[in-house]
């Protein structure tokens, strides 16, 4: 069904040409220029340095810790992400503007701020820093610090995506099951689940990616222990920090390619889920 | 089955939703609550299906307590105002729904599932639909659905919410016919809730005009049209004027127009409820009411006067009536209440 458009569909004159001009520029500078370059400098001797520097121990060691890291974080903060939206969006509760709000922590607070509370509370001088070395457990300094680190800052991801969503969708279609007989996790199952089931992916999809490329916060809480406690970032910078060029931007291009696959998925599911609202006629 | 509300109460903060709301539905009988918005109907509905809980009083189902029953227990079929349909699952999925979360021990086979809803499609009309979803049907279709949907799993009792509060005029009307053809045919104890008082009057077997979280009265449709008990209830039903007068020597005075009433001391304040049919008028030079507006509607005419030192008067006619002759806007007519219900103020 074609609708008229709301946008003029002539050819930009004058005023819009100049904005898009700039525009372009701006990502231009911005944007595809440092991209080329990440790529530029990797393979700027060739293929070779490139693939020793990312089989470099250190390197597959960096790789595995991040992974391993979002291997964790993602699922836990989907699950939470689910249950707070859940929450939010069926319920009447006391202090559901401060849940949302707390939700909302992580965005506001600087990474690195969020890295020193962890160090603080779970330090060798920190408030539970005793109780943890006497039963010798290690958390900073450590992959559990580094993991606690990427969920606090990545998980308003899929709670942001869910809540205005289930919010649009309100609760009327679930009483409707529970009328016919549903249990709850039927109607969970069956009826909120295919109604969120794109916003979950999506959700999924930018979480992994920041959980990814997470930097400052797991600065803090990680020690920089190279082939131990170093993620991809980290060990970007350090790479950089030691005047490895080649290295650190073979190791940097990798976090390119991981964002872009990430950028292709997030597009695919928008189209898939326009098309599967489409092929319902609901646009 | 039989629903009995015993002395229901439901208030909000402040707000009262319902105040010592008592009702009994027979076995089989299709009852409607009307009432304008904030009346507590919709919320009588939904503490009947247990969609909302009340703070005081009993819900009775086939004589048997149900106020704490579980919204699934009840066996209930609830028809929400927009559907509320699965967006995301077929027609046919739609209805099969019920059936489908049935426990395994209770839930039909797969086969009989798609006969069943086969047997509902067509008992609604929509035949060959089974595979579309629910945003490539039009509202009625919807409305169609939903009311099949909750038809499957063989509800003791049927609730409407507004069902066809979102048509359009041609579509209710057609809509609610076919409501009480098949409420004639499964006998399905319902009850409905509506504002549209000839959508209440014409479909119930009994009506129940709510107002303010209270009963204003219950009865059938020509009882409610013939025997309003209140003010109200003559108001809110039937197309009425409401006139402000002072009772002299046996008549209420409104300006100019006298309306013959018994039983009330002179100098009382008095309002007097006529319906738009309860009137006789004719061209007059001498009467006492200009004609301000008149059009058309159908085989009936709508006729609008000032009354002088009084207020607008509505009356409607047949098309053909005698008493139209002459009558245009401008002229000067006389006018006669044949029927006035007197309240005092």
């Amino acid at each position: 069904m074609s609708q008229p458009s709301l946008v003029r569909s002539e050819k930009p004159t004058g005023t819009g040409l100049l904005l898009l001009l700039l525009a372009v520029l701006f990502l231009l500078v911005l944007v595809v220029v440092p991209l080329v370059a990440v790529l530029g400098m990797a393979f700027a001797k060739g293929l070779d340095p490139f693939l020793v520097a990312i089989r470099h121990p250190d390197t597959l060691s960096a790789i595995k810790l991040t992974l391993l890291t979002a291997a964790i974080a993602v699922p836990l903060n989907a699950l939470f992400g689910l249950t707070a939206a859940w929450a939010i969006t069926k319920f009447n509760f006391r202090g559901k503007s401060i849940l949302i709000s707390l939700i909302d922590l992580p965005f506001t607070v600087s990474p690195v701020v969020a890295g020193l509370l962890f160090v603080l509370l779970f330090g060798s001088r920190g408030a539970l820093g005793g109780f943890l070395s006497a039963h010798d457990i290690q958390i900073v300094y450590a992959t559990p610090g580094i993991v606690l680190a990427t969920i606090f800052v990545t998980f308003p991801f899929v709670a942001r995506e869910l809540i205005p969503l289930m919010q649009a969708q309100g609760n009327e279609e679930e009483l409707a099951a529970i009328t016919l007989g549903a249990n709850g996790f039927q109607t969970f199952w069956r009826v909120t689940l295919p109604n969120i089931k794109w916003g979950i992916i999506y959700g999924v999809v930018v979480c992994t990616a920041r959980a990814m490329g997470e930097f400052g916060a797991v600065s803090v809480v990680s020690g920089h222990v190279r082939g131990k406690t170093n993620t991809l970032p980290l060990h970007v910078e350090i790479l950089y920090n030691d005047y490895q060029q080649i290295e650190a931007f073979s190791v940097a291009s990798l976090l390119t390619v991981i964002s872009l696959v990430a950028l292709i998925v997030k597009k695919l599911i928008e189209r898939k889920g326009l098309i599967s609202a489409r092929a319902r006629g609901a646009l | 089955m039989s629903i009995e509300v015993r002395d229901v109460s439901k208030h909000w903060q402040n707000v009262v939703g319902l105040d010592s709301v008592s009702l009994n539905v027979e076995t089989g009988e299709l009852v409607t609550l009307l009432g304008p918005s904030g009346s507590g109907k919709t919320t009588l509905l939904r503490i009947i299906a247990g969609l909302e809980s009340a703070d005081k009083g009993q819900v009775y189902f086939g004589g048997e307590d149900a106020t704490d029953a579980r919204v699934r227990d009840r066996g209930v079929g609830f028809v929400f105002q927009h559907y509320a349909l699965f967006k995301h699952m077929s027609v046919a999925d739609n209805i099969a729904f019920g059936l489908r979360v049935m426990p395994r021990d209770r839930r039909p086979a797969e086969p009989q599932i798609r006969a069943k809803v086969d047997q509902l499609l067509a008992l609604v009309q929509l035949e060959g639909l089974s595979n579309r979803f629910p945003a490539q049907l039009s509202g009625g279709q919807r409305q169609r659905v939903a009311l099949a949907r909750a038809l499957a799993v063989e509800p003791k009792v049927l609730l409407l919410d507004e069902p066809f509060g979102a048509l359009d005029q041609r579509v209710r009307e057609e809509l609610r016919r076919r409501l009480r053809k098949l409420h004639d045919e499964l006998r399905v104890t319902t009850v409905l809730v509506t504002h549209d008082q000839e959508e209440a009057l014409e479909v119930a077997d009994r009506v129940v005009v709510m107002q303010k979280g209270r009963i204003e009265q219950i009865g059938t449709p020509t009882e409610i049209l013939d025997q309003p008990k209140t003010a109200f209830v003559n108001e809110f039903v039937g197309d009425v004027n409401t006139l402000h007068g002072v009772i002299e020597d046996g008549h209420a005075r409104i300006g100019s127009l006298r309306i013959p009433v018994t039983g009330q001391a002179s100098g009382a304040q008095v309002r007097a409820l006529v319906r738009t049919y309860d009137l006789k008028m004719w061209r007059d030079e001498a009467g006492i009411a200009t004609v301000t507006h008149m059009y058309a509607l159908g085989d009936r005419v709508k006729v609008t006067t000032k009354v002088d030192g009084a207020g607008e008067l509505l009356a409607q006619f047949p098309r053909r009536s005698s008493l139209l002759r002459g009558v245009e806007p401008g002229c000067r007519v006389s006018v006669e209440v044949t029927l006035a219900r007197i309240y005092p103020e």
